[in-house]
């Protein structure tokens, strides 16, 4: 890449040293790039097809032959699963979850970054400094602490146990991602909605959040893709199987059914076509969510 | 997107708007009643928790019963003067070292790529980022597949005539920590590739222009031109990697658990083996220290690289 393209764009003060001329060179070039892009794209998207096509492979074939297209195709795999209720009860329970949790964010970070954006006070880069310290303290680090908060509470076994710390370690990200947002409102729209007696709550309510929804939306969509693929909380605060949610459950029938790659593959499957799905539809606003704010100007 | 909308003014931007000598400014409860919520949820959630840790990681405790057995810092020394810590450290700093040198790296030469005029960029920006949405748990049950002894990779190799390049890629532990890396950056590459890719938009084309119209090479003008202006991009996006590679847990623990024989630990998953063995006070002492070196980094980050980049750290990687 950087390194083969030295040789791109040379004037034509390049002496032609045998065939490789200036034009074939960049043909070359242009070939080596294409090359590279396909590689990488097939090291993407090799796994994910295995994974989709193992759970059209029966066991003996995955074994034999797991490379290229089953042979027979077998349904079986795919709607024994799709037949289980705990296989629903997960998909229910994990949905739940990420309602709730984007339900909390949202709101609490938008006024607390509403607040710190738009109105000076005393404590004002404190109280920012201390929710940037959250990023710091990710769940898998605070798990202990937290187990035993959601025990004195009485959340463990709870679904609010898992939502309400996920949205608390969400309010970090939310905060600084929509600060410079909520900042960038001309004051003037400010100045004219005061002149208007309209006063702090309802600029927010019919100013702040009509101008923000791209950055509203992206701050869901990270917080339920987030919760969605929650692992170590769920795992420690859900101790009852019927509130288990898909992590858990792909975990779980990774360990116990470790022989049963077909079955390990299609619930996999399962599990991730819904955050694929969720991604092929709204793939714009993950990608400027998470390079918003990370890069400036 | 709200990066370009957003011109900073350094450390004293809050002080250009006329905000606070304005005569609709709201009184002190309204700014306490808009902070409240969100203040109450991230102390009872995060704030408490943190202070419980280094708490607990005074004393000698399981878990259950009084918290009377003060031991000072003899948790930190425990772990400090442990082979397994020591070991797990030294598995994290191999991934913090790798990611930088090798993942960031990879990850800006596919930026460049997409920043050039190649055809299906945003087909490929599309396939690259998508395992950055699938649970690790996903990510490790299919790797863990795909790398098991006669898996897919192994029956691939053996297709190629490449027999003699088969490996225990998780069962061996001198080679599982470079398939667990592989497969990190396999799920993160993406994020760093958006990064610097949003960074390198920014950057004014008539700059790069400017500079081959002076006569300078491609490579000149990446390494002149191009790469001190992506330094901030390329600064946030180690900091990220940074602290992600310290935190690692859910991706090593749903694939190998740490093992075989702790060979893939990392502090995490060190952590979570006391937790599980009721040690609270051991563990707790654990993640303070996670806690104070995440900080420690945090805090050189700040320091040495101008404020400005700062601002914004998106989700952690």
């Amino acid at each position: 890449m950087p390194e083969s393209s030295t040789t791109l764009d040379q004037p034509t003060t390049a002496e032609p040293d045998g065939w490789l001329t200036p034009a074939r060179r960049r043909r070359l070039l242009k070939f080596l790039l294409y090359a590279v892009a396909i590689f990488v794209g097939l090291v993407i998207v090799v796994p994910l097809s295995f994974a989709i096509l193992g759970g059209f492979r029966s066991n003996q074939q995955l074994v034999a032959a797991p490379v290229g297209l089953p042979d027979p195709w077998i349904v079986d795999n795919y709607l024994r699963l799709l037949q289980t209720s705990s296989f629903w009860q997960q998909v229910f329970n994990s949905t739940l979850i990420a309602v709730i949790t984007t339900a909390v964010v949202l709101p609490l970070s938008s006024l607390a970054a509403f607040a710190i954006a738009r109105f000076r006070f005393r404590g004002r880069e404190p109280i920012y400094g201390l929710f940037t310290l959250g990023l710091l303290f990710p769940v898998a680090v605070a798990i202990l602490p937290l187990f035993v908060v959601l025990r004195q509470v009485g959340l463990l076994s709870n679904p609010l146990g898992v939502a309400l710390p996920q949205a608390a370690f969400g309010l970090p990200v939310a905060i600084i991602v929509m600060r410079p947002f909520f900042r960038a409102i001309p004051n003037e729209l400010h100045d004219a909605a005061m002149i208007d007696g309209c006063g702090p709550w309802r600029f927010y309510f019919s100013v702040v959040l009509p101008l923000s929804r791209p950055v509203l939306s992206t701050i869901a969509i990270l917080s339920i893709v987030g919760s969605w693929n929650a692992f170590l909380l769920p795992l420690l605060v859900l101790i009852e199987p019927s509130q288990h949610t898909l992590p858990i459950g792909v975990n779980n029938i990774s360990t116990q059914f470790a022989t049963d790659y077909a079955t390990v593959l299609a619930y996999t499957t399962l599990s991730m076509l819904p955050a694929l799905l969720f991604y092929a539809v709204a793939e714009r606003q993950i990608i400027s969510g998470l390079t918003s704010g990370a890069v400036k100007e | 997107m709200a990066s370009t909308t957003t011109p900073r003014t350094g450390r004293g931007s809050g002080r250009r708007s006329g905000n606070s000598r304005h005569p609709g400014r709201p009184r002190w409860h309204t700014i306490a009643l808009l902070l409240l919520p969100a203040l109450v949820l991230y102390a009872v959630f995060v704030l408490y928790p943190i202070v419980q840790s280094m708490r607990y990681s005074l004393f000698d405790w399981n878990g259950f019963g009084p918290l009377d057995t003060f031991i000072g810092f003899d948790n930190f020394a425990r772990a400090l003067a442990s082979g397994e810590f020591r070991a797990a450290v030294g598995h994290v700093t191999f991934l913090i070292v790798a990611s930088l040198v090798v993942q960031l790296p990879f990850a800006l030469g596919l930026a460049l790529l997409l920043n050039s005029k190649i055809k299906g960029r945003a087909l490929l920006r599309t396939v690259f980022f998508a395992p950055y949405v699938l649970s690790e748990v996903v990510t490790g049950v299919v790797w863990r597949q795909i790398l098991r002894p006669d898996g897919l990779l192994d029956q691939s190799l053996q297709a190629v005539g490449g027999e003699s390049l088969i490996q225990g890629w998780l069962s061996d532990p001198d080679v599982v920590l470079a398939s667990l890396f592989f497969i990190i950056s396999w799920k993160y590459f993406g994020l760093h590739m958006v990064l610097m890719l949003a960074g390198l938009q920014g950057i004014p084309k008539d700059l790069t222009e400017a500079a081959s119209i002076d006569g300078a090479s491609a490579w000149e003008s990446f390494r002149y031109v191009t790469l001190p202006l992506l330094g901030p991009t390329i600064r946030v996006s180690a900091f990220l990697s940074v602290i992600g590679s310290l935190q690692t847990f859910d991706i090593v623990w749903v694939t190998t658990k740490g093992g075989p024989i702790g060979a893939s630990s990392t502090m995490a998953t060190f952590l979570y083996d006391q937790f599980r063995r009721s040690l609270f006070g051991y563990a707790s002492a654990v993640s303070i220290i996670i806690f104070i070196l995440c900080l420690v980094v945090a805090l050189f980050y700040q320091r040495l690289v101008l404020r400005q980049d700062v601002e914004g750290v998106g989700a952690g990687a």
